[in-house]
């Protein structure tokens, strides 16, 4: 009686174990994402950059309390000064750093959601509260569907969603390109259109790739020779030109396989078509009812349908 | 074998210790209505960059592991046909539906937008891609099927109760208002009584088909527990960070289990002066040291194909963890390959606790000290964040105490008797 059920058992345990294995190396086709170029985005250039802020006031002041996001209130609100944030926060979409080397080597950087174009937070968000739109390109957050799991901040490689750990009823805040603001208004990020020196450049991403290229190019010396945004974690649509190394600006060396591939994958893998878990149900039934009948042939008594229905050994 | 085989345990519920836990549940469930009232940071040390704490850590990733002694019994008895066990599995199923329910309880508190959890059963917000969209529905599942599992003690109690205590009351309360009882009340109790002895055995014909879907819906979360930090693949340090993170979980929570439905017994029995169940027990630590065994091989040579094995003996901060959870999962394995030692209740106890604590290490070390979101970033949980998880701890213990006294959980002692000289003899054949 002992053996077969063993056998069965590690059968099963097999089984589960080779569709784990089958995920590291099953890829469909279908399931790579082709980066899409005619998506909006921004690029900017840390070295055009003055550290103004003007860029953070402009965005607190469009987005403060109304369109998507209509908790934001800027901490600055109450009693009308200006309190620079230290990080983006609950309440801050996008900021301005200075990384200082040396009196020689520092370098401005601007923090805001990268738009990706293959987004972990819309990968793990389990009811599609974080979206990405198609058509253009960017990473939206809708709170009424969020239930506040904060899976996207854990995914978020550039630790961009924000939680608001002080409210009781706090929300999810992140970059929407002013989606219901500013874009709507005038067709532009309301950073972009304040930035006095053209740091910021606002338009589609084949034309922002095309104008850092054009920079890269006429400008030896300048620039680290690389487009930060532009292979990382399958692409961005927010594009970084700097003279400074990448990662010294707090933007982590990343690969380009999107991080959301390699677990949809393995998911993927484990639930397709739902069969996984329904041929685990069925195998399950079958030897636990087996088990159960064997067990009442060998009492000899209680059968499953009793005169008094106790309905076998299972309880 | 049928409902016979389980008893109540005759003792007082009010103890001393009954006292201690409702204070510590008490002061858990008053910081649980801070942080509602004042928001997450109010008591919490929770940021930005660790946005997962202990609440999710303990209560959910590790709770619910520990709380796999249902399934891990589920599948010894019902898949591996040794019936014998069965006696156990109703306080093992009892623990297990503590243990997830105040997981999902957890979860309630911790999560942000609690009034949106509705969302999870409209299909056009699912998102199949999300590992949490899981591991959510099919604990709310489980929960389910757990309380079916357990809803024959209720039955059978309520079968053949004479609502003692409920008519005591209801005089009391009638006196003190100056009034005389009603009938009809009597014959709303007599009406409940008959439901309950109508439905048990209906449930007893379709609960196989629940049991079994109580092991394939702990089979599928807990390895999508393993999923949730797949897509951390920058922050999780790459000791823990695999592809075989969801088989991991697995494996890991049914030695887990097994160890704990060991545990349970040996405090149980100390505690409530039953003698202790040393054959049942010692037959099931042979099983967990070949699942450790399997697990530790895996977690090996997925270091060594990855290149990481330096890494694992490095001896810095991750290498320590992972040392230790290594180890006390090996230490306690070694003790349980012992055939001598399984048979002393001691270090069954020592082995099972090893196991148990190292098994719980590697989700702290995957949920929380493996992870690192980036420079600047530091998390150690707040008292209050303590507190509100040794409040939900406490209510579990309490819970199980106390139910234990009033339905049919434990098993019945001279069935004990019966089953010892049937095991003799299986052993003997």
């Amino acid at each position: 009686m002992k053996k077969p059920s063993r056998r069965q058992f590690f059968k099963i345990m097999g089984a589960t174990g080779a569709a784990l294995l089958a995920g590291r190396s099953g890829t469909s086709a279908s399931e790579l994402h082709q980066v899409n170029n005619d998506t909006i985005g921004m690029l900017y250039d840390a070295t055009k950059c003055v550290g103004c802020k003007a860029c953070m006031s402009a965005c607190k002041r469009v987005n403060s309390d109304y369109g998507s996001l209509a908790y934001e209130q800027a901490s600055f609100d109450s009693d009308g000064l200006w309190d620079a944030p230290q990080d983006l926060s609950g309440s801050t979409r996008t900021l301005i750093k200075l990384f200082k080397e040396s009196d020689k080597e520092w370098s401005y950087v601007k923090y805001s959601c990268m738009h990706c174009q293959k987004p972990s937070c819309v990968s793990v968000c389990p009811v599609s509260a974080m979206t990405r739109d198609k058509l253009t390109g960017t990473v939206d957050y809708n709170k009424d569907a969020c239930i506040g799991c904060r899976y996207c901040q854990i995914a978020c490689a550039f630790n961009i969603p924000k939680f608001q750990w002080d409210k009781a009823i706090p929300q999810i805040v992140k970059c929407d390109l002013c989606k219901n603001t500013n874009l709507l208004k005038k067709g532009i990020t309301a950073c972009a259109e304040t930035c006095p020196v053209g740091a910021i450049m606002f338009g589609k991403r084949k034309e922002l790739l095309e104008e850092a290229n054009k920079r890269l190019r006429e400008n030896p010396g300048r620039y680290v020779n690389h487009i930060y945004g532009e292979k990382e974690v399958g692409g961005t649509n927010h594009l970084y030109l700097s003279g400074m190394q990448f990662n010294k600006l707090g933007l982590p060396i990343l690969k380009e396989e999107a991080p959301a591939e390699f677990s949809e994958k393995i998911q993927h893998t484990i639930y397709k078509g739902f069969i996984a878990p329904v041929a685990l149900y069925s195998t399950l039934c079958f030897v636990a009812i087996k088990n159960m009948k064997k067990g009442q042939e060998s009492d000899g008594k209680d059968p499953i349908d009793g005169p008094e229905g106790q309905g076998g050994d299972h309880r | 074998m049928s409902h016979d085989e389980y008893q109540k345990h005759d003792a007082k519920i009010l103890t001393p210790s009954f006292i201690v836990l409702l204070t510590l549940t008490l002061i858990g469930f008053a910081l649980v209505a801070v942080r509602f009232i004042k928001g997450i940071g109010a008591v919490t040390n929770m940021s930005d960059g660790y946005p997962w704490g202990i609440w999710i850590t303990y209560d959910v990733a590790t709770g619910t592991a520990i709380a796999c002694g249902g399934y891990a019994m589920a599948i010894l008895i019902y898949i591996r046909n040794h019936m014998h066990y069965h006696p156990m599995i109703r306080s093992a199923i009892l623990t297990s539906m503590f243990g997830y329910g105040l997981a999902g309880f957890s979860v309630m508190v911790d999560v942000g937008r609690p009034w949106n959890a509705y969302n999870f059963f409209i299909p056009s917000k699912w998102q199949l891609n999300s590992a949490m969209f899981e591991v959510a529905l099919c604990v709310m599942a489980y929960t389910t099927v757990l309380l079916m599992e357990f809803l024959p003690a209720v039955l059978t109690t309520l079968e053949k109760t004479e609502w003692k205590t409920l008519q005591l009351l209801l005089d009391m309360l009638y006196s003190r208002m100056g009034m005389k009882r009603p009938e009809r009340i009597g014959d709303r109790l007599d009406k409940v009584k008959d439901l309950a002895a109508w439905a048990k055995p209906r449930l007893d014909k379709v609960l196989i088909f629940i049991i079994v879907l109580g092991i394939t819906l702990p089979t599928m979360h807990q390895s999508s527990l393993g999923s949730l930090l797949l897509i951390a693949s920058t922050k999780l340090h790459p000791l823990w960070h695999t592809g075989f993170l969801p088989l991991l979980f697995l494996i890991n929570c049914m030695f887990i289990g097994y160890s704990i439905a060991i545990l349970e017994s040996v405090i149980s029995c100390y505690a409530f002066k039953r003698p202790f169940e040393t054959k049942e027990l010692s037959g099931m630590a042979r099983i967990i040291p070949w699942l450790t065994v399997i697990w530790l091989s895996v977690v090996v040579g997925d270091l060594a194909w990855r290149g990481q094995l330096g890494a694992a003996v490095s001896f810095d901060f991750y290498s320590r963890f992972f040392l230790l959870e290594f180890c006390l999962v090996a230490g306690g394995s070694l003790l349980m390959f012992s055939g001598k030692k399984r048979e002393s209740i001691r270090w069954l106890f020592v082995s099972a606790a090893l196991i148990v604590l190292g098994g719980a290490l590697y989700r702290f070390n995957v949920y929380l000290i493996g992870f690192n979101p980036g420079k600047g970033w530091h998390y150690f949980p707040a008292l209050a964040e303590l507190l509100i998880t040794v409040g939900i701890v406490a209510f579990e213990i309490l819970g199980y105490q106390v139910i234990v006294k009033i339905l049919p959980v434990l098993p019945k002692l001279h069935t004990r008797k019966q089953l010892d000289s049937e095991l003799g003899l299986a052993e003997k054949a």
